[in-house]
Formats: structure tokens, sequence, C-alpha cells
């Protein structure tokens, strides 16, 4: 049979879900920042006092009173329990109607969900994130995570690419990690204005430039699903294997604890088995057009 | 006879007056088949006058008609559009209500409701339905409380099929047609010429409890006989089956041309999954009043067959009814294994009743096991 | 002469002649020269004569459009090791893009025009050069096509 048949990876803490998994923690807007390219960061505090802990990974139920909710990964730093940390992009109904919400407001949170990144099957190993546009935001506290713990990883390098110069997510971050002396930081655009002297093409062609020992690299993928094609392949070109290649996947998410079905992808439920997923585990599944 | 030590018994015909007396008595909010609209549904039943006796229900792909039996059997009709998981999951059922106040808010769970169900007339495929939908809702890491606890309070009077509908397959899926366990009570129908009666087997304390209330007399060799004989007759009649091994089939082949010759006929009208016993799909309802400041969510069954189902931001996965199709048939005869430990299906045969096209999931299944790797 | 030797050496390693003859090489290695350009400086310009292609050692050359009534863009920039040039194989021979050094960049440029005569002449040399180009292009091509879904789809 093909690799179809999986087994859970490390089980999400429940920590702090709430009692009942489908009603919505109240927490306040602390901070509203306005991000490129239709996209903001909220930074969250519970209403109820209580610290909100999760893995790097995972994602939460954000809802708004009275219009809906929508899954959005979690982009902080899991050790800093002090604020929930989302940024999102306006892309619909629920979203448009948090975009408008402000310091002081309440938005509800059900979480944390979802199958983390596996930080300690990196350990011994040079590290690899390919990432584009917003999909560093879920990658982020992954990368937060493994600079923490510096010294258990060889090389680490974030290849990401945006769409243009002013479009790039966390420009200072990314500027601020291309400063440090044990890490890489390869930055690509689609386009730029003639003068430009970055890099200016695909993730893929980042990778390629990327420094890192193939054989002993794990790489952690954050990409739309047709973006994520080229990059596996891209990944596959420079020596990382299949098993030693990490992504995260998107589907229908409604209650996010496996029992209203539509977040279903093959045999597996996104909002338990993944949204992570070790890429050779799903490489069949993953070419099946609309699965 | 020590009465506790029972745990068979025969009831005459009037018996089962006695048993629904008893029931009620114990509060039980007693559901049971009743014919409605032209065909048998479960309903509320007060008196075994309410029950379909005499009625037998003629099934093939797309159709389903009630005629009148040769004899007055009370459970010679087998399974109609009615599941038990209507009473035990709810189509609508309100998850919290909110109210917003000076820009916070505060949430209230709904309170569970937990009638007490009996459940008359629960086929042996019914049984292994509710026993998967258990796995679903209360075996996994979040278990839901509503459904947990009705079915905790729910009494199963189960009931063992003597006739096989055309559309029935429960013997390939290992789910009938004899009742087994997982029942607190079980009943024989034995209806031949003079004798109407019913063989009545305890299968928990509670189950024990009540006969020991029926006044029943212990049956002879012949009536045991007769109680084996009856699920040898329905296996005799059942006429279709589904293939063996259809889990890792189905899996082989995510890309056979089937799926798009089927969903040409499909109507994506999503019978199947409403009438399906275990199918247990939901999306949730997010409403507010007037004012805005009160909210509810509401929970209500869904189809994998509707094209919101996988709406992400851009479209749905599945935009076509191919994708639709694979997803509802692979999910049901095969990822239902890796996800929950065994078949999604029952073989009740409804999904090939109500399907307005008469869609057959034996032979879709069959199709692709015989042209499989093929062009 | 040192400097033919020189080149040899760094194109027999180069990816891109990798498994080449011996003979083709050498007839390669003819048509190649060193050069350097200076930070910002013009390689080539659209619609020039396609006659050299070249290969970079060290640098970064943006791939330009210019636009009309709007700034230049950069669609892509090439980095060490990668080949620039394509229009010298192909009619009418004249440049697509602009091509500007971002840094310091060192290449071996290749005689394009002597090279096709070449090729026009000796037709195995003429397979293996284009043997070598078309996965070049096919893969720019596919890149290309992957960086146009994701502009299109981003946002969604």
């Amino acid at each position: 049979m093909d690799g179809t048949a999986l087994s859970p990876q490390a089980a999400p803490q429940a920590a702090t879900v709430a009692a009942d998994p489908m009603v919505p923690r109240p927490f306040r807007i602390e901070r509203y920042i306005r991000e490129v390219d239709g996209c903001f960061t909220l930074h969250l505090t519970p209403l109820d006092g209580q610290p909100f802990h999760y893995r790097p990974g995972q994602f939460n139920m954000l809802y708004v009173f009275g219009v809906g909710e929508v899954a959005i990964s979690i982009s902080g730093d899991c050790r800093d329990t002090s604020k929930l940390v989302h940024t999102i992009r306006v892309v619909g109904t629920v979203t448009t109607a948090m975009a408008k919400l402000k310091k002081g407001d309440t938005v509800g949170v059900r979480g944390p969900f979802g199958n983390p990144w596996p930080v300690d099957a990196a350990v011994g190993s040079d590290v690899l994130f390919v990432t584009g546009t917003i999909g560093l935001a879920p990658l982020r506290p992954l990368i937060y995570e493994v600079l923490h713990r510096r010294a258990e990883f060889g090389k680490v390098v974030v290849c990401y690419g945006s769409r243009g110069i002013k479009d790039i997510l966390y420009e200072k971050l990314l500027h601020e990690w291309r400063g440090r002396f044990d890490m890489q930081v390869h930055v690509t655009v689609h386009s730029a204005p003639s003068g430009y002297r970055g890099r200016v093409g695909s993730v893929a062609a980042a990778i390629k430039a990327a420094r890192f020992d193939a054989p002993s690299t794990l790489a952690f993928v954050c990409r739309s699903e047709t973006m994520t094609r080229p990059a596996i392949q891209a990944l596959n070109e420079r020596g990382i294997t299949n098993d030693r290649i990490y992504v995260t996947l998107e589907r229908n998410m409604k209650c996010g604890v496996g029992f209203c079905g539509h977040c279903q992808f093959g045999p597996t439920f996104m909002c338990k088995e993944g949204p992570v997923y070790r890429y050779d585990t799903i490489e069949d599944l993953f070419m099946v057009r609309e699965l | 006879m020590a009465q506790q030590d029972v745990t068979k018994a025969l009831i005459g015909r009037d018996g089962l007056d006695t048993l629904i007396a008893v029931l009620a008595r114990q509060g039980y909010s007693v559901i049971g088949p009743k014919v409605a609209d032209g065909a048998i549904v479960y309903e509320p039943v007060e008196t075994a006058a309410e029950l379909p006796a005499g009625w037998l229900d003629e099934q093939e792909g797309g159709s389903y008609r009630l005629t009148r039996g040769d004899d007055d059997a009370v459970f010679a009709h087998v399974v109609g559009p009615h599941t038990w998981k209507r009473f035990l999951f709810p189509p609508r059922q309100k998850l919290w209500q909110g109210e917003r106040k000076d820009g916070s808010y505060t949430i209230e769970s709904a309170p569970v409701e937990v009638p007490r169900y009996a459940f008359l007339g629960v086929r042996a495929c019914e049984l292994k339905a509710l026993a998967i939908q258990d796995r679903v809702f209360s075996g996994g890491q979040y278990v839901d409380p509503g459904y947990t606890a009705r079915r905790q309070a729910a009494l199963i009077v189960a009931v063992t099929c003597g006739r096989a509908a055309a559309t029935c397959f429960c013997t390939s899926m290992d789910a009938g047609p004899k009742v087994t366990a997982g029942f607190d009570l079980a009943l024989t129908e034995l209806i031949d010429g003079d004798r109407h009666d019913f063989m009545v087997e305890a299968g928990s304390d509670q189950g024990h409890a009540i006969l020991a209330e029926l006044n029943g007399r212990a049956p002879s060799d012949d009536d045991l006989a007769a109680v084996e004989s009856v699920p040898i007759r329905a296996t005799a009649q059942m006429r279709r089956a589904m293939v063996p091994g259809v889990d890792a089939l189905l899996k082989r082949n995510l890309e056979h041309t089937r799926w798009d010759e089927v969903a040409a006929r499909c109507l994506n009208c999503a019978n199947c999954t409403m009438v399906c016993p275990t199918c247990f799909c939901s999306t949730v309802e997010d409403v507010t009043d007037l004012t805005g400041d009160h909210a509810e969510r509401w929970r209500t069954w869904d189809s994998c067959f509707t094209v919101d189902f996988s709406y992400i931001h851009g479209g749905p996965i599945r935009r076509e009814g191919f994708s639709r199709y694979r997803q509802w048939m692979t999910h049901k005869l095969s990822n239902w294994h890796d996800q929950f430990g065994s078949s999604g299906c029952v073989g009740c045969g409804r999904c090939v009743t109500w399907c307005p096209v008469g869609i057959d999931i034996t032979e879709e299944a069959r199709a692709i096991r015989d042209s499989e790797g093929s062009p | 002469m040192v400097q033919v030797e020189g080149l040899g050496r760094y194109l027999a390693e180069h990816p891109f002649l990798k498994d080449m003859s011996q003979d083709s090489r050498g007839i390669v290695v003819g048509c190649a020269a060193n050069e350097v350009f200076k930070a910002g400086e013009v390689i080539f310009r659209e619609g020039g004569p396609a006659d050299k292609f070249y290969l970079i050692r060290n640098g970064a050359v943006a791939i330009e459009v210019h636009v009309p009534g709007h700034e230049a863009l950069v669609v892509e920039t090439l980095h060490d090791g990668d080949i620039l040039g394509w229009s010298w194989l192909i009619a009418p021979y004249k440049w697509a893009f602009d091509a500007r050094a971002n840094e310091v960049t060192r290449v071996i440029s290749l005689d394009g025009k002597c090279l096709r005569a070449k090729c026009e002449a000796d037709p195995k040399l003429g397979y293996e050069i284009y043997k070598r180009f078309i996965p070049v292009m096919a893969h720019r091509l596919s890149e290309t096509r992957h960086r146009l879904i994701e502009t299109i789809t981003d946002g969604d």
C-alpha cells in the first residue's frame, strides 16, 4: 500500500483549550500592527488571565462576534506567554471584519489545534526554512524556537520570497536575522525597480544559493500548495529527501477538533494529523487532484 | 426458575404493548418504526398498534415502496430513510449563545439536552452504525458531550432481521443480519401460521430487569431453533455484496476514470449522506439578532457533496463532482479504517435506495475492481 | 596561452560543460575570454546584437525590462555559476532583455557568433551545445510560470 497510513506525530498539548472546545475564549487586542500586503498583526491577551500555551505550527480558530470564525496560524514566540500573536491577511468576510477591530476590542479564541512542527526532529541537523509572502507568519514561531535553542542545530537558513520589495513581511525582523553571525537569510522578490541589488527570482533559485549540508538538513516549507511543489523539487535537487521535508497545508477548518469532517485530506484530519506533515507520508496524496 | 437468571424469554404479540408500557413507566421516550408519508420512519411510539405490522418495504436503487405483506409481521420491513443518529446527533443543535456588552462579550455553552430515548427496532446494521458513531464522537481526544450523554442514556431494543431488502448488503460488511452484541434487549419475531411471538434476549443489566417485567415464558428447543433460522432466511435473500478489500482497492485507484463516470450521474443532492447512519459531517452557523449584541452558534448536519464543504479562500478544493463523490466513497469505505479502525459502511443499503439516480456503491466498487489498471 | 589554459580548467569543471567531449570543449574554450563588469554597468541592451553569452563566475546580474512611463523593472537576477544569454542561439540573434551588473561581476564570455558558425559546420558540437541550453531554458521557463501563478493566486 502507498504510504498513506499515518501515525499521529507529537500530539498537541490541550493544556489551555477551554473545557468546551467549541466555545471561544475572549481575548483583548493589546496591539494592532499594520503589516504589508493587506496583512495585520494582533497581539492578544486573555480576559481570564490564564496564559495560552501552544507549540509552533499550531493554529487557533479566531472569532469575531456575530460574524464568524477563521483558522489562523499562531505567529508569535511560544515562550512568551504574555501575549498571543496572530498575523492575518484579509481574504474574506471574517478577516475583513477583524481588520476593522481596534486596540481594546475582543476576539474569541479556540485552540490551539493541530499537529505542530517537530522541532526535536531537527536537533543535530542543519535547518532550512522555505517560505514566501505571508507564509513566514506560521513559520515564525518555529524559527524563534530554533533560535532559542540555537546551539542544538547546525546551520540555520531562511529562504524567503515576496512579490516586490514593498511586500516583505516582517522586514525588520528579517534584517535582524540576517545580521546574526549564525544565520543565513536569503530574500528574493519577483520583481524590483532597476537598481535593486538584491536577488530577483524564485524561492527555488534562492534554495540553490543557500549553503547547507543536504544529507543532514531538515527543511520546513510553508508555501501555498501550488508553490510547495516547485519548492519540494528544488529541495530534492539539492539532495534533501522527502522524509526530511515538512510542509504545512490548508483545508476548510470549522470545528478544529475532528468532528465536522471539513478538513479531511485523504485519510487525515488536517486539524489533528496536520496541518504540519512530513512530506513523504503524504506525497502520493499531494499529487491527487482535488483531494 | 429464578427471574434474574433468565436471559431469554418468549412473549406473545401483546408483549410488545407491555414492553412499551414498561419503558414509558421507566421514563423513556420510546422511538420506533411507524408508517408516515409513504415510508417507515422512526418516531415516538405510544402503543404497539402504531408499529408497521403487515408492512413491507420494496427497495431498489432509487426506489422505495411500501406494500402489504402476507402476514401481520411487525418487523418484516428493514430500514427506511431515518436513522437513529437523528436522535443522538440532532440535525440542529445550539452550541452556545453570547452577549456583547461594552466592547467585550461573554459566551455560555448551551445546556446539553439529554432526553432518555428507548430505541425500539434497532437492526444489526444499525447497532454497528451506533458503535461506529460512538468511536467518532466519544472515542477520540475530544468528546462530544451531547452525543455521549444521550447515547449513555439511551436504551436499545434490537431486532434481528428475517428478511433482506434488495439493497441490503450487511453480510458482506460483517454487520448482520443477526444481532449479537451492543443491545439491552434483542427481539426476534417468530411468526408462522398460527403463532406470533417474540423471543426476547437480555444483553445488559437493564435489559434483564425489563425482561423480568415482561412475564415471558421459557422458550422450548423448537423456539430456539426457530430463532436461529430467522437471520439465515435474511442472509439467503441478500442480493448485493461489497467487494472484499475495498479499502485498499480505493486507495490504489484515486485517479480511476470511474470517478468521472459516476460523477456524470451523481446529482450532488446529498441524499446518501443524510440517510447514512454513520455520516457525521457538520457545519456551524453563526447568527445574531438585529441589534448584533446577541449571537448564537448552531451546529447542523452538513454533507461533503456541497461545493462549500471544502471551501478555502479562493475557492473550493473539490470543485468538480468527481472529487466530491470520490471523497464520500473513499472516506466511507477506505479512509474510515485509518481514522477509526473499521469501515464506515454497515451495508444498510440506504444510500442505494435513496439515491435518485440509483447509484450503487457496491456496483461502483466492483466496477473499479474489474477495470483496475485499464485505461 | 596561460589565459586559455586557466579558462580551460574552469570550463572543464563548470557544470554547464561537464561531460562534454574533449574536442567540443576545446572548441568552446577557443571562443572564451575573461571579462569584468563594474557595479551598475550595462552588459547588453534589448534589441542589441546577441553575439555572446556568459558564464557568471562571480557577481550578480539583473535581467531588466524597460517599461515606458514606468521605472525599469528587474525580473530576475543571475548569480555565480548561472548562464546569461540564449538569444545568440535564436534568430534574429537580438537580445530580448537588458542585462546590468548589480555588483562587480566577473564572467567568462563566449563568442556566440563564432560558436554559431562552428555549430553549423559541426552538428555534433551543435547538439552538445543545444543539449545543455535546452534544460537551462526549460528550467527558467518553468520557474517563471510558477512565479506567474504565485503572483496571480497570492492573496486569494
